[in-house]
């Protein structure tokens, strides 16, 4: 069992990470800022140990972004004690756009999850109810999505 | 006739009262009972309802904040009889001030006809006159005249309290010629 920090400084959260997943690559770090991408197959334990063992009680953001050739999902989390935040980049393929959910980990990432999904068309496995949450349910586009155009742009 | 002299019916003196009831007789006899009635009755119902808008409280987007801002002390929009009603059975008329998505459209549609005739609808802020920054958007309608009949419109961005103010005296104004063409029978 890995150390448990309440309050890790980059230096400790990052060390702690590459030394658990050596698959997570830390991209860069400023001032209460870590960036990282993390591989999809293990974004759920990458999760698990950020929250638990890093005390990470908080996730602000999860969204996607559209890259057209693949699709990302970036994850905003946060800790209490210090304000480190870190943001975790997880890359999808656009032919298998699953990813695991987290929900059951941070529950305010449920509604980020659903509207990511009604946006993007990121399917989160194992979500609670993966339904759409602000646009109409008989909506089958997925408007934030580049190859989805406006009117005026066709 | 001329309409001024029916108030006058309370204090007339005996030759007055025969020359007025003549007119009326005459008036039903030429033009029928239902136009002798909106004659009669149109002004009262027009004193009653411009002076008493009864506005749904239904606060969609960020035009809200100025719609509390007029009932407010400053500006202090009740003094024209303007007062928030909860219930659609109550109100006159449909204050949409906000975007109007997608998913709230029928419910839109439907607050509109709940509200008992005759009704009036205002047009709040951009969003509600043509969709505003939300222009060709994938989730708002492009303006409220797409789904129900507008009578005002107030632009702005948001639309200032003496903007709305102005924008229900001319409602008023509207009210009192609705009444004036006397088809409150007809509804």
């Amino acid at each position: 069992m890995a150390e448990v920090y309440q309050s890790p400084s980059i230096d400790e959260a990052t060390s702690a990470l590459t030394s658990q997943f050596p698959d997570v690559k830390i991209v860069s770090t400023a001032e209460r800022r870590i960036k990282m991408t993390c591989p999809r197959e293990i974004s759920h334990d990458v999760c698990q140990f950020i929250h638990d063992n890093l005390t990470f009680e908080h996730c602000s953001v999860v969204t996607g972004v559209d890259y057209v050739d693949h699709m990302t999902v970036v994850y905003l989390l946060s800790n209490y004690y210090n304000g480190l935040m870190i943001d975790m980049d997880v890359d999808v393929p656009v032919d298998d756009l699953h990813i695991a959910s987290v929900s059951d980990i941070w529950g305010g990432a449920n509604w980020h999850e659903r509207e990511t999904w009604e946006l993007f068309g990121i399917v989160f496995d194992n979500h609670p109810r993966l339904e759409r949450l602000l646009t109409p349910k008989n909506y089958e586009f997925f408007p934030f999505r580049k190859s989805y155009k406006m009117r005026s742009q066709e | 006739m001329d309409m001024s002299l029916y108030p006058h019916a309370v204090a007339m003196s005996a030759d007055e009262f025969m020359t007025w009831s003549d007119a009326i007789i005459n008036d039903l006899l030429s033009t029928g009972t239902k136009k002798t009635v909106d004659k009669l009755t149109g002004p009262i119902w027009a004193w009653g309802m411009k002076n008493s808008m009864h506005p749904l409280h239904w606060g969609l987007a960020c035009c809200a904040l100025e719609m509390a801002a007029a009932s407010a002390p400053r500006y202090d929009a009740e003094r024209y009889g303007m007062i928030y009603r909860s219930s659609p059975r109550q109100t006159d008329i449909l204050l949409v001030n906000g975007w109007i998505s997608k998913k709230i459209r029928p419910d839109l549609r439907r607050l509109y006809e709940m509200i008992p005739n005759p009704k009036w609808v205002v047009a709040m802020g951009e969003c509600a006159i043509s969709g505003g920054p939300w222009y060709d958007s994938y989730n708002c309608v492009q303006g409220l005249d797409q789904i129900v009949p507008v009578d005002v419109y107030i632009p702005g961005c948001p639309a200032r309290p003496d903007a709305m103010i102005d924008g229900f005296m001319l409602l008023q104004k509207k009210i009192e010629n609705y009444f004036e063409r006397g088809n409150f029978m007809e509804d």
